[in-house]
C-alpha cells in the first residue's frame, strides 16, 4: 500500500514536471502560434536568477516564486519588443530568430558566469516519509505548485477582462483589432506571461537539476514534445499531453531505468502525431482552454 | 541563354573544386588539411540540409540526427568488421533508413511545417541525451563500446581492396573532397531531374502539385531519405577527421550551425550552404583562438541578423545584385523606349475614360 502511494507520487511528479516545463511554451504557442525555441534558455535564466539572488542573501522562496518570474518576464517583454514583433506572420522566421536568441543567451550566460556553475542550491524542503518509503518533499511541493499554476492561468484566462481580451485575440486577431483591442499589447503581455512562467519553472527546478548555461537543451526536448502533442488548447492540451506522456515516461523509466524513458516519450509522441497530426486537442476537448 | 550560363557556372565550380582537391595538399600544412577534412564533412551536412530544406521545403531542424547516426554506424561497424568499406555503406544506409522511418511518420501524418521542425530537433536532442547516458560497459554493440560522453573510437578509412592499408590524412582529404564534389553534382543532377522538379513544384504549392496527380508524401519521403544519406556521408568524414565519434555530433550547437550555414549561404541554392559551412567553420575556429567573444553569442547574432535583414542568404542576394546591374546596362535604351510608350498609353487611356 505504501509502495503504491510512493509509486503514484512518482508518476504524479513525472506528469507535473512535464506540465511545468511546457506551460510557458504552451501559452506563447497557443496564443501567438509562435514556437519559442529559446524557451529552454528562459528556464535557464530563471535558474540563474535564483542562484544569483540566493548568493546575495535573498530568501530562496522569494527568489524562486517572485524574482525568477519577474526577471524572466521582463526579459521576455524586451525580447518581444526588440525581436518577435517584427516577425509576426512569418512563422518559420520566428523559429529561426528565437533559435538565434537561444544561442545568444547561452553564449552571453557562458561569458558572464563561465561554462560551469559551482553553486548548487539545496532544496528547501527535506525528505518526508510515506509509510515505509521516503519521498522528496520538494517534489510534492512541485506537484502542488503545478496544479496551482494551472488553476491560476485558467482563472486569469476565464474570469478576467485581460483573459477575455487575450482569448478574443487568440481566436480572431483581426476582429479583436477592429473592436479596439490593441493586439500588439496583448501579444506583448502574452509573451511576457509565457516567459514569466518559464522563469518560474526554471527557478523552482533549479534545486533539483542544478544550473549550467546549456541546461536548456535538456528541458526543451520534453517541453516541445508536450506542447506539440497537446495541440493548440493551452491548458487542456498541455495537461492531457503531460498526463499521457508523463505516465509513459514514468512506466518505462520504472521498468528499464532512465536511459530509455525519454526515448519512449519521443516515440509515443511521434506515433501520437501520426494518428492526430494537430495534437490531442485537435481531436478531443476542442472547445476547451 | 539561361541554360548556357547555368552550364558555364557548373563547369567553373567543378574546375575550382578539382583545383582545391589536388592543389590544397601541396600548399597547405598537414594540420590544416586534417581540419579541412572535418570542414568538408560539415559542408556535406550543409549540402544535405540545403537540398532537403531549400528544394523540398522540408523544415528539418535536426539534420544532425542522420549525420550523427552515420558517424556512429560507421564507427561501430568499422570496429566490428575490421574493415571500413562495408562500414561506410552501412553508415549511409543507416542515415537514409532512419530518415525514411522518421519521414514516414511526419509526412504521412501530414504534420505542419513548424511541428516538423520541432520534431526533428527533438529527435536529435533525444539521441544526444540517450548516447550520453551509455557510458557503462553494458552498452555495447558487438565489440564496440558506446562510451557515453567520451564517445567511441572511429578507425580511419582503409583502401577498399586491402584492409591493412589505412589512408593517410592527405589521401583522406582527396577522398573527402571527391565525396563532396560527387554529392554536390549528384544533387545538381537530382534537382534537374524529373524527380527534383516535382519536389520543387511541391515546395512551391503542395495542393496544386497533388491536384496534378503527384503524391507529395512519397516525393518528400524520397528527398528526405536522400538527404539523410548525404548527411551520413558527412558524418563518416567528420568521424574520420576527428578520429572519434561523440554524442556532441547530435547536440544543439551542430544542429543550429547547420541551419546557420543554410541561412547565411542561401536557401534554394546548393552552393550557398556549402560555402556557408566553410565560412562559418572558419569563423568559429577564429573565434576559438581569441577570448573576447563567445562563439555561441556571435553565431546567435549572425542568425538573428540574417533572419531580420537578409532572409534569402548571401549567394541569392549577390546573384540578384549581379543580375540587376547586368540588366540595367543592357536595357537602359529599352526602358527609355517603353517609358515613352507608357506615357503615350496613359494619355490615350485618360481620354478614353472621359
Amino acid at each position: 500500500m505504501d509502495f503504491l502511494a510512493a509509486l503514484i507520487l512518482q508518476f504524479a511528479y513525472g506528469i507535473a514536471n512535464l506540465a511545468l516545463v511546457g506551460l510557458g511554451l504552451a501559452i506563447i504557442f497557443g496564443m501567438m502560434r509562435v514556437i519559442n525555441l529559446a524557451h529552454g534558455e528562459f528556464l535557464m535564466l530563471g535558474g540563474y536568477t535564483v542562484v544569483v539572488a540566493t548568493n546575495l542573501g535573498i530568501n530562496i522562496w522569494i527568489a524562486m516564486l517572485i524574482l525568477a518570474p519577474l526577471v524572466v518576464g521582463a526579459i521576455g517583454v524586451v525580447v518581444e519588443r526588440v525581436l518577435i514583433r517584427f516577425l509576426y506572420g512569418r512563422v518559420v522566421d520566428t523559429l529561426l530568430a528565437t533559435w538565434g536568441l537561444s544561442l545568444f543567451l547561452i553564449g552571453a550566460v557562458t561569458a558572464i558566469f563561465g561554462p560551469q556553475t559551482a553553486t548548487t542550491i539545496s532544496a528547501p524542503i527535506g525528505p518526508i516519509a510515506v509509510g515505509d518509503y521516503g519521498t522528496s518533499g520538494y517534489e510534492l511541493f512541485l506537484i502542488v505548485l503545478t496544479v496551482a499554476l494551472f488553476s491560476g492561468v485558467f482563472a486569469i484566462l476565464r474570469y478576467t477582462k485581460l483573459g477575455l481580451l487575450a482569448r478574443g485575440t487568440m481566436q480572431r486577431s483581426d476582429m479583436a483589432a477592429v473592436l479596439g483591442v490593441s493586439t500588439s499589447q496583448v501579444y506583448m503581455a502574452t509573451f511576457g506571461l509565457g516567459s514569466a512562467i518559464a522563469g518560474l519553472a526554471g527557478g523552482v527546478l533549479a534545486p533539483i537539476t542544478g544550473v549550467v548555461p546549456t541546461i536548456g537543451a535538456t528541458y526543451i526536448a520534453k517541453a516541445f514534445i508536450t506542447v506539440i502533442s497537446g495541440g493548440t488548447a493551452i491548458l487542456a492540451g498541455t495537461a492531457s499531453a503531460a498526463g499521457l506522456l508523463g505516465a509513459m515516461n514514468s512506466i518505462v523509466t520504472y521498468l528499464t531505468g532512465p536511459t530509455l524513458g525519454e526515448v519512449a516519450l519521443l516515440g509515443a509522441a511521434i506515433v501520437l502525431l501520426r494518428v492526430m497530426p494537430s495534437g490531442i486537442t485537435g481531436r478531443f476537448f476542442r472547445k476547451s482552454l | 541563354m539561361k541554360l548556357k550560363r547555368d552550364i558555364v557556372g557548373l563547369v567553373v565550380i567543378a574546375i575550382i573544386g578539382l583545383v582545391v582537391m589536388f592543389g590544397a595538399p601541396h600548399v597547405l600544412q598537414l594540420f590544416t588539411i586534417i581540419n579541412l577534412t572535418t570542414a568538408i564533412g560539415l559542408a556535406l551536412l550543409a549540402l544535405s540540409l540545403g537540398l532537403v530544406w531549400g528544394y523540398g521545403g522540408i523544415l528539418c531542424f535536426g539534420q544532425t540526427a542522420f549525420f550523427g547516426m552515420g558517424a556512429y554506424a560507421y564507427a561501430i561497424c568499422a570496429q566490428n568488421f575490421g574493415q571500413t568499406s562495408g562500414a561506410v555503406i552501412i553508415a549511409i544506409g543507416a542515415g537514409a533508413t532512419f530518415a525514411a522511418m522518421l519521414g514516414y511518420f511526419m509526412f504521412f501524418g501530414r504534420i505542419s511545417e513548424v511541428y516538423l521542425g520541432v520534431i526533428t530537433l527533438t529527435v536529435t536532442l533525444i539521441l544526444f541525451n540517450l548516447l550520453r547516458r551509455t557510458s557503462g560497459p553494458e552498452y555495447k554493440i558487438g565489440s564496440a563500446l558506446l562510451g557515453g560522453f567520451n564517445g567511441t573510437n572511429a578507425p580511419p578509412l582503409q583502401v577498399p581492396w586491402d584492409a591493412q592499408l589505412m589512408l593517410f590524412p592527405q589521401q583522406l582529404f582527396y577522398v573527402s573532397m571527391g565525396a563532396l564534389l560527387l554529392c554536390y553534382f549528384g544533387c545538381v543532377w537530382l534537382i534537374r531531374s524529373q524527380f527534383g522538379q516535382v519536389c520543387v513544384a511541391i515546395r512551391e504549392n503542395e495542393v496544386r502539385a497533388e491536384l496534378l496527380g503527384y503524391d507529395a508524401r512519397l516525393y518528400k519521403l524520397g528527398l528526405f531519405s536522400i538527404g539523410g544519406g548525404i548527411a551520413a556521408v558527412g558524418g563518416v568524414l567528420v568521424a574520420n577527421g576527428i578520429g572519434r565519434v561523440t554524442p556532441d555530433l547530435f547536440n544543439l550547437t551542430y544542429a543550429a550551425q547547420a541551419i546557420i550555414w543554410v541561412i547565411v549561404g542561401g536557401r534554394g541554392t546548393l552552393l550557398g550552404p556549402v560555402l556557408g559551412a566553410f565560412g562559418v567553420f572558419w569563423l568559429t575556429s577564429w573565434l576559438g583562438t581569441q577570448s573576447y567573444f563567445n562563439s555561441n553569442m556571435v553565431l546567435g547574432l549572425v542568425l538573428i541578423l540574417f533572419v531580420l535583414l537578409l532572409p534569402r542568404g548571401l549567394v541569392p542576394a549577390i546573384g540578384s545584385i549581379a543580375k540587376v546591374s547586368q540588366q540595367r546596362t543592357v536595357s537602359r535604351r529599352d526602358r527609355m523606349r517603353s517609358r515613352r510608350r507608357v506615357a503615350r498609353f496613359e494619355t490615350s487611356g485618360a481620354t478614353d475614360a472621359t
